[in-house]
């Protein structure tokens, strides 16, 4: 406090007092600026999507407050109840999950949402973050790396949520969540030549997972494959996405000032497609500067998860920054035409409540996990 | 915890590299979505932006507006007026759901009709459910405010004469292209060019903004007429009156300016109304005047006297026997046998006999020349669509039986604008004048198939056929000078002649001094007692001519006839 009493100034000042507040709240400032930055850049972006339905916009806002209170909330969670708490996630996602599939609200052709008088949601959220809870809790109590039993146990811990979601059918988030259990797995040191072989079997298996598939998903990867071959049918949303895209330039045409998203020739503008209007109205640019907050936020998380104190908190910590970095390269893989047409929100971005809510909850764990790690030494 | 310390240090070691390699494997992938980003945004950047305005914008037409229809006062004929249509997007609106049962009753259409159209075009995006719907019925519709249903904008044509100028003018399709009549006859002027404008539109084809005009439309200009309306309401007026008289199945009456060839009015029965086009019947929607034949029978009777006169052989005073002789196995004879009559009595008492001797006494070649040249056999100038030729066939072919019959106006067919145009001819003291439907401004000048003094004896002789003792004294018009012809043709059946059905004719010129117009009065078919030419078509003659005459200001040039009246109205 010498430099402090010798007239340091009183920005400096601030700055401290600031870094101490967010101590004491548990947070991560840089993590913290990065998520607020591109939550911001996503309401922008939002506002231009959404049109002339301002109550959209307006709802949004709201939710990013719920999500980011929601994270401060987790972060006070000390993470040895974390942990203890992730078999009971798990199982009350697992039992809301077997709900919908009995009761559940059929929503745009899939039987996805559960309606609990007071909110409607999608308890396939909960497991996007159970499901690592779970792997990282089975495993930090075995040798590391996982021996085959292991590996076995936890491939059975994520396929049955997994499949559950698919039956909905929800293939985006069920993607995901096998994703963040496997990246659990791969952490936890899996060896190589066991996820090369597993990658290796998967593609052999394609044949056979393609027999499972309902037709308009077998439609979508044909449509990935050709475009053009149904240009007003199952190949319109990738057609009209690209075009959007490639028509921004480098520059874009200004926000605002993107035909394809502003004539509605887009479909999904301000949910699944809202990186398509990125790219027609903010330009390659706008890309660039996303995907750039995004790599921020995830190198962040994982370099918070490598000071994270046990193996529980690494896996965790280093499975929720990847898993976002995944959401975040599927969705723009599947815009630009990379991937196929599966339902998944570009995070932070995107409209739609429980995406956000479920990401910013994430992230409340994470700043738990890495605030934990002094408190044992 | 069983883990030992040791280990938890090894894990810490492995997750590191771990992590730091998925994280690497991940920037990877940022790198090829970048790349992806890049190729789309720089690289096929002209490609997609080609495609993107594609979709955004189109060229739509811009409508060019039809052309009125005018009298030759400029009174309006036809004139197009903004009307809307409605029109659906079928999968937007099917998927309102309950909006087909409301729209049906909005516009008063058959809801079973509606739904099955709809839902058999789902694949549509664009779908007229009804055209041209009145303001009424579209403003109930713009309240319902269903989505999936708009209106455009279209051009109606109305015609404000109705039955009066239907004939005449024909009609247009639902897209205003001309159908019939003169809509069909001059569309080219009418319609104009449509122009283009490049548009932007939305996801659903809806126009969003105009961008820019391609091409300017080039409007369709008016079409000023020869019709004088008054005329043709009087026309129709007479006409129709006479066809409810004499219980008539079809009629037809034409007026000409002689010293033009305008035509200033066109009337046929039985008439139809061309704004409303519910009842298509065939038979109504011709123009007979133009498009039906006929054999003359006695109103051809001038012009083969006007071969004679033209030929030199004969005078108006010249004699004939007229009592009846043979041609071939013909007998050809009169009503009475009138003994020896001269040419004048042989047009006013319409005499077959003698007609038929002067023209077996003629070259029969210059009897069919002089037909040709007064315009029998081919289409007249005027460019109506359907319009007949007539028949006439060459002199060559014609035996003597045949030269007999066509000087009575047997054996050779014309249409009613034809035998108008002939008299015309006369009227016009042997110039003939293409007939036409366009107002024309100044003197025109025609070709002179006639010598004058032909024409003028010829003129003097068919005032004749009116007086009292003619057979055309009913077509007799107070305070002016009727020149005309009476005409009573039987009607070809299969076989023969039927001698129950007739065609009634009265055509002529006045003033007969100095013809102002020629008239043709055709009436077919009438039932009763009177049946003659001079009893119902010449009454129509009389009364279209006074009232055209007068409406026209035409200077009166028998004031002896008119004095008494001019004496009673001073008294007064």
């Amino acid at each position: 406090m010498i430099y402090g009493e010798l007239g340091a100034s009183h920005t400096r000042r601030t700055v401290t007092g600031m870094a101490r507040l967010l101590k004491a709240l548990r947070l991560d400032g840089m993590l913290l600026s990065g998520l607020a930055a591109v939550s911001l850049f996503g309401l922008f972006v939002l506002f231009s999507a959404a049109g002339d339905n301002t109550a959209l916009w307006f709802s949004q806002l709201a939710r990013i407050g719920i999500g980011f209170a929601l994270m401060v909330v987790l972060a006070q969670v000390p993470d040895h109840f974390l942990r203890m708490f992730a078999p009971a996630a798990y199982a009350a996602g697992l039992v809301l999950l077997a709900a919908v599939a009995v009761a559940g609200d059929i929503g745009k052709g899939a039987q996805r949402w559960l309606d609990l008088g007071v909110i409607r949601f999608q308890p396939a959220e909960i497991l996007k973050l159970a499901v690592p809870m779970i792997c990282a809790w089975y495993l930090h109590q075995r040798p590391l790396p996982p021996a085959l039993r292991d590996v076995v146990v936890v491939l059975l811990v994520i396929v049955v949520p997994v499949g559950l979601i698919a039956e909905q059918p929800d293939l985006g988030t069920a993607l995901l969540v096998a994703a963040a259990g496997i990246i659990v797995l791969v952490l936890a040191g899996l060896p190589w030549t066991w996820v090369f072989g597993g990658a290796a079997v998967f593609g052999a298996a394609v044949p056979v997972i393609w027999h499972f598939l309902h037709d308009y998903q077998r439609q979508r990867v044909l449509t990935l494959l050709d475009p053009e071959s149904d240009a007003l049918g199952a190949g319109y949303h990738i057609i009209q996405s690209q075009i959007a895209i490639g028509s921004g330039g480098v520059f874009g045409k200004g926000w605002m000032n993107g035909s394809q998203a502003q004539l509605e020739f887009l479909p999904e503008r301000s949910t699944d497609f809202i990186f398509a209007v990125i790219g027609e109205e903010l330009g390659l640019l706008g890309l660039v500067a996303l995907l750039a907050g995004y790599l921020f936020i995830v190198g962040r998380g994982v370099y918070m998860s490598l000071q994270c104190r046990d193996a529980y908190a690494r896996l965790l910590a280093g499975s929720i920054a990847l898993t976002f970095f995944v959401y975040a390269c599927v969705n723009a893989g599947m815009v630009m035409g990379l991937l196929p047409v599966v339902g998944v929100p570009l995070p932070l971005v995107s409209y739609g409540g429980t995406s956000f809510v479920t990401l910013m909850a994430g992230f409340g764990i994470l700043m738990s996990l890495h605030s934990s790690r002094k408190l044992v030494g | 915890m069983r883990r030992r310390d040791g280990e938890i240090e090894f894990d810490a070691l492995q997750f590191r590299g771990r992590a730091r390699f998925l994280a690497a494997a991940l920037t990877v992938v940022s790198l090829v979505l970048v790349g992806r980003a890049v190729q789309l945004q720089v690289l096929d950047r002209e490609f997609i932006e080609r495609q993107a305005d594609k979709r955004h914008a189109r060229t739509a037409p811009i409508i060019a507006h039809r052309g009125a229809i005018q009298d030759r006062f400029g009174e309006p004929l036809a004139a197009s007026s903004p009307v809307e249509s409605v029109w659906v997007n079928p999968p937007e609106f099917a998927e309102a759901g309950e909006g087909i049962p409301k729209l049906a009753r909005a516009l008063g259409i058959n809801r079973q009709w509606l739904e099955q159209r709809v839902t058999s075009n789902l694949d549509r995006e664009f779908l007229y459910v009804e055209r041209h719907v009145d303001p009424v019925r579209k403003e109930a519709v713009r309240k319902l405010t269903l989505p999936g249903v708009y209106f455009q904008r279209e051009y109606k044509r109305f015609y404000p004469n109705a039955e009066v100028t239907g004939h005449l003018l024909g009609f247009t399709s639902l897209d205003e292209e001309g159908q019939e009549g003169l809509e069909l006859a001059f569309d080219r002027t009418l319609k104009g060019v449509n122009g283009e404008k490049r548009v932007l539109q939305d996801g659903r084809g809806r126009v969003i903004q105009n961008v820019e005009v391609v091409q300017a439309p080039s409007q369709g200009q008016d079409l000023v007429t020869s019709i004088d309306l008054r005329v043709q309401y009087l026309a129709y007026r007479e006409l129709k009156a006479a066809m409810r008289q004499h219980r008539a199945r079809a009629g037809t009456v034409i007026v000409l300016d002689v010293a033009t060839g305008e035509v200033l009015a066109m009337v046929n029965q039985p008439a139809f109304n061309p704004n409303d086009r519910g009842q298509y019947e065939v038979a109504r929607y011709r123009n007979r005047a133009v498009t039906d034949i006929f054999e003359p029978g006695s109103s051809i009777k001038p012009f083969v006297v006007a071969a004679a006169l033209a030929s030199g052989r004969y005078r108006a005073n010249t004699t004939i026997d007229a009592t009846p002789f043979r041609v071939g196995t013909l007998t050809v004879r009169d009503k009475h046998d009138l003994g020896t009559i001269d040419v004048g009595q042989v047009l006013a008492r319409s005499s077959n006999v003698g007609m038929a001797k002067i023209a077996l006494s003629l070259d029969r070649s210059h009897i069919h020349s002089t037909l040709r040249a007064l315009g029998f056999g081919e289409v007249t100038a005027s460019g109506f669509p359907g319009e007949s030729a007539g028949l006439l066939t060459g002199a060559g072919t014609w035996r003597p039986v045949n030269v007999a019959t066509i000087s009575y106006g047997y054996g050779l067919s014309v249409t009613p604008l034809q035998l108008a145009q002939a008299y015309a001819t006369i009227g016009a003291f042997g110039v003939h004048r293409p007939v036409t439907f366009r107002r024309v401004d100044g003197p025109v000048a025609g070709e002179r198939v006639l010598p004058a003094s032909v024409a003028r004896d010829l003129i003097g002789l068919l005032e004749e056929a009116v007086t009292p003792a003619g057979t055309g004294s009913k077509a007799a018009v107070a305070g002016y000078r009727v020149a005309g012809k009476t005409g009573t043709a039987w009607k070809a059946v299969s076989g023969g002649y039927s001698t129950d059905r007739y065609l009634s004719v009265f055509a002529g010129v006045v003033p007969a001094t100095a013809p102002r117009l020629a008239v043709v009065v055709m009436v077919d078919e009438p039932q009763g007692s009177l049946y003659y030419g001079g009893d119902v078509a010449a009454p129509v003659f009389s009364a279209v001519t006074s009232g055209a005459l007068r409406l026209m200001t035409v200077a009166p040039d028998d004031l002896a006839r008119v004095t008494p009246l001019a004496a009673a109205e001073e008294g007064l």
